[in-house]
This record gives C-alpha cells, structure tokens and sequence, in this order.
C-alpha cells in the first residue's frame, strides 16, 4: 500500500486495533526452490494496539525490512512495542527481527515450545530473553490479548498461530497464505488467487496433514472474522470458507465404508527385457493371494509421476521393481523416489525386487533410499539374475504373500538374532 | 560377549543383541517404524516409547535430555539414535 501523497509505505487498518505492516515482493518467482509464483509474494507482518501496549506478529524477509519498519512507525513507536510474536522462524519472517529487537529492546519475545532451539541458531546468540507457549498460554494487551495456539509441523516444527479473542482474529502463520502478491491485500478485493491458494497447500502443508487435522481442530471451534496469513491476501470474506476447504484437502480420500480394515498396496516397475515384470506380476498374484489388501500393478513407462504420487500418499505400502543398469537403479524409479516430499511417507510399507545381468545394485540402493524416506523395510528385497525361473517366481509369489501378511499385521511373533540382520 | 533383547512391539519381533548397540542400528534394519531424521541427537524425529525395561538403556545425556523437554516427551520416552542397550529385556515402540 502506498501513500498517494508522498509514496511513503504506510500501515493498512484491518481494524482500528490492528493493522497490516507488512511488504509486497511483486517480483519473486520461485520460492524456498520447490515453489513457483507468477505474482510474486507478499510477506504479512502485523500489529496489535491494546490499551497497555503494542504486539508485532511477525516481521519480513530482510530485504524488505525498511518497508515493515515505515510502516510500523506509521501506526506506532519503537517504545510502545511491549511483544513481539513469532508464529513461524523462517527467515522470510524473521528477516526483521533483528533490527527489531534493537529498536524495541524492552519487547518480550514470544516463540512456541518447539521453537527455542530454532531461535538460537536463527540469531546466533546465546542469551536470549524469550518465553516459550503453548495452547491456553495468553498475553494480555489490556484491552485485547493474545492467544496462542500449539499448531507444529505446519509447515515446520515451531509453527504457531496467534489468536486476538476481542477482534475474533486469527494470525495463522503460513496456515491459510498463498503466494499471491496483490496490494489490494483483502481477500473480497485481490484477484483470482484460488490456484495460489490449493497450489500453496498442497507444497507446503500436505506433507503434514495429520497436523493440519490437529491445527483444525484448534482452529475450527474459534469465532473467526478475519484470519491474517503470512503470506497473500488477508482473509475478511467468509474466513470459515478456507477453514472449511483445509479440512477437505486433509482428509484421506481412499478409505471404504465397505473395506474399511482393507490396506493398500501399490506395485510400481520398470522393465527392459520383461524380467523385472515378470517378477512384478509374480508378486502380484501373491499379494492377490492374500485377502484384504487392495493390491494395484502398474508399469512406470505407462505413466506420469504427479497421479502416481496422489495414490502413493494413500497407500499403505509401496513395492519398487527395477533392473540394475550400469549398478543403478533406473531413472524413472529415481524420478518418482524424488517427488514425494510433498506426501508424508512415515511408517508406510517398502519393499524392492528385481531382475539384473551381472551385479544387481538397483534392489539395495532403493531399499536404503525408502528407509532414508522413513518407510520400514521389514522384508530384504529380492533380486533375480537375468530370467526369472519357475523356482524364483515361486519365491516372487511368496514375498508378495509375506508383504501382504506383514501389511495386514498377520506375521507371527518371531525371535532373531543381530547377526542375521547384519549378514545380508 | 552379553547379549541382550530388544523386542519391537509395532512389528512383533525380538531381536538378540550384543550389549552396547544402539537402538537404530537394529530397528532400522528390522523394519520396525521408528523413524530416523538427523541421526545424531538433535531433532527428536526418532523419538520412541519404551514400554519395558528401560532401566536397561544408557542414561540420556544432557543434550539428549534437552531435546526430550523440548520436544514435549512423554515419561519413559527416548531418542532411538542416542539410546545403547546395555543387557535384559527391553521393549520398545514408536512414540
């Protein structure tokens, strides 16, 4: 927002207690190298006026702390400021601090629990004078006060979201932003922003949906009128709406009423001679042996990486077939291996096989990299020379019938030495 | 060289081994699902519950014990990366 009369950058009243002081980056293109905007950005900083002091709810990435500075001395000075808020450590928002803490030296700072550590490393010092929160932890401004709300992992561990009761407003950190830089700034105001905003989530927070679900349930119970995102337009118009539309993009979209003890399984090949298939199709028929796994076969030449990620997220477990060329695994296999950050993979079930010529590398090099992705890889791989024979495919059958078991938690008790794990 | 048993209730196996090793060089290749992340004490992704035995752990260090308080864990709760075996039975699970 810019001041006609002088183009000085000045403060923008969301209330006449609260006000944006944020900054546009109209110029940005590719954010934190996973994410594209066509718009650039916008980096929400805030301020909070009670009647016994002035709260900062986050500040801006460093390049654009002097726009968050003049507009902060617009509404406020350096002596009132009694908190500062950080509801998110990334430096995108905390480029300011700094500076901030140097002006205001007599603001307490206020971090989530899992944020102290973060914090010591982000300002390199080690006395620091802050308060770790949690949920039903307040401050009070007089008038108004702050609520904090424990909401990790969203979209990293020290996020938190702020709550203003006696404005019925929600500071969310990066829950509920987008990439979309419009200095109209509301939401009823800003252009189209509805790609940016699904696009956002489903980078940044759909790795951690089971958080998100614990945020919501935060979140959801709180008389909203306006929710103030740190990045992208401030949402004023119907706020439950994105509430709403967070609850639907988190929940899984697999599970059966009919099925609802069934697991999933997905095998996923390459094959250049049709051996590694062979093997897939083998292991197939024995997880099909199994009742109650949904099993599903595909070719990674038949398709592309984005649809097979949507399944990889709901799936239950995940089965790797691949030759060994030049002691690789093929690139296809890597490809897919290196597009599922975007999808929580913790404790889902790997397994790897398949057919090689002389040394057959591929199979251990992806077991390794499932369980660096922290899938547990309960059953070694298998791995046949060239053509699969009778006996092998035999033995493909049954560790699909041991995967299956093992999905469905039917294997029994077992007792095993340390160097049985060790010898392989 | 004394042996001792770390059972992974998650996975419903047991696995005998020489006093001294850490949890993660076992659980990891066992397949049990704890989860590793910096591997090295700082990040408490690995964090587990032992259920049994844990008087049968190495004490948490003072770093180890930071980041269990920061990390909100609960009684009895580990870092799998940190803790050593040291001989008995133990039983463990994710957190």
């Amino acid at each position: 927002m810019v001041d006609s009369d002088n183009n000085a950058p000045a403060a923008v009243a969301l209330s006449e207690r609260v006000y944006w002081i944020g900054a546009f980056d109209p110029d940005l293109r590719s954010f934190d190298i996973i994410l594209k905007t066509a718009n650039g950005t916008s980096y929400n900083a805030y301020l909070v006026r009670g009647s016994e002091g002035v709260a900062i709810i986050d500040t801006v990435k460093e390049g654009f702390a002097g726009d968050f500075f003049a507009r902060l001395e617009t509404v406020a000075d350096y002596a009132e400021i009694k908190v500062i808020v950080l509801n998110h450590l990334e430096p995108d928002h905390t480029g300011a601090l700094p500076e901030l803490m140097r002006r205001a030296p007599q603001a307490q700072l206020f971090i989530s629990q899992k944020a102290q550590t973060m914090l010591k490393a982000l300002l390199k010092r080690d006395k620091l004078n802050f308060t770790p929160v949690l949920t039903g932890d307040k401050v009070s401004l007089g008038d108004r006060s702050l609520e904090f709300l424990h909401t990790p992992y969203l979209h990293w561990p020290d996020t938190q979201c702020t709550y203003v009761p006696e404005e019925k407003t929600l500071f969310s950190g990066d829950v509920f932003g987008c990439h979309f830089c419009d200095t109209r700034l509301f939401n009823d105001e800003a252009g189209d922003f509805r790609f940016s905003f699904e696009y956002y989530y489903a980078h940044i927070m759909r790795p951690f949906k089971d958080y998100v679900i614990r945020a919501l349930e935060l979140i959801e119970p709180l008389q909203l009128d306006l929710i103030a995102p740190t990045h992208g337009p401030i949402l004023r118009d119907r706020p439950k709406r994105y509430v709403r539309r967070y609850r639907e993009m988190s929940q899984p979209s697999l599970s059966t009423d009919k099925q609802a003890k069934a697991r999933t399984l997905l095998i996923f090949y390459i094959s250049s001679y049709g051996n590694t298939r062979r093997m897939a199709e083998a292991i197939y028929a024995g997880v099909m042996s199994v009742a109650g796994v949904r099993v599903s076969l595909y070719d990674l030449e038949g398709g592309e990486v984005s649809p097979f990620v949507d399944l990889i997220e709901d799936a239950d477990g995940l089965l790797f077939g691949t030759p060994t060329i030049n002691g690789d695994a093929v690139k296809p296999v890597w490809d897919l291996l290196s597009s599922l950050t975007v999808v929580n993979l913790k404790n889902k079930l790997g397994g790897v096989f398949g057919s090689y010529g002389w040394s057959g590398e591929a199979v251990r090099l992806v077991e390794d990299r499932l369980r660096g992705l922290k899938l547990r890889v309960p059953i070694q791989g298998l791995r046949v020379k060239l053509i699969p024979t009778e006996e092998e495919l035999e033995q493909c059958h049954r560790f699909g019938r041991e995967l299956a078991q093992e999905l469905l938690g039917l294997r029994e008790a077992r007792v095993i030495d340390f160097a049985e794990l060790t010898s392989s | 060289m004394a042996k001792a048993n770390v059972t992974f209730e998650d996975i419903n196996i047991t696995v005998s081994v020489p006093a001294g090793t850490r949890v993660i060089e076992v659980s990891e290749k066992v397949g049990a699902g704890i989860t590793y992340g910096c591997r090295e004490g700082d990040c408490g992704t690995c964090i587990m519950k032992v259920t049994d035995g844990w008087q049968h752990l190495t004490e948490p260090s003072v770093l180890e014990d930071k980041v269990l308080r920061e990390n909100m864990a609960g009684k009895h709760n580990r870092l799998a990366c940190q803790a050593q075996i040291l001989g008995g039975n133990i039983s463990v699970k994710p957190a």
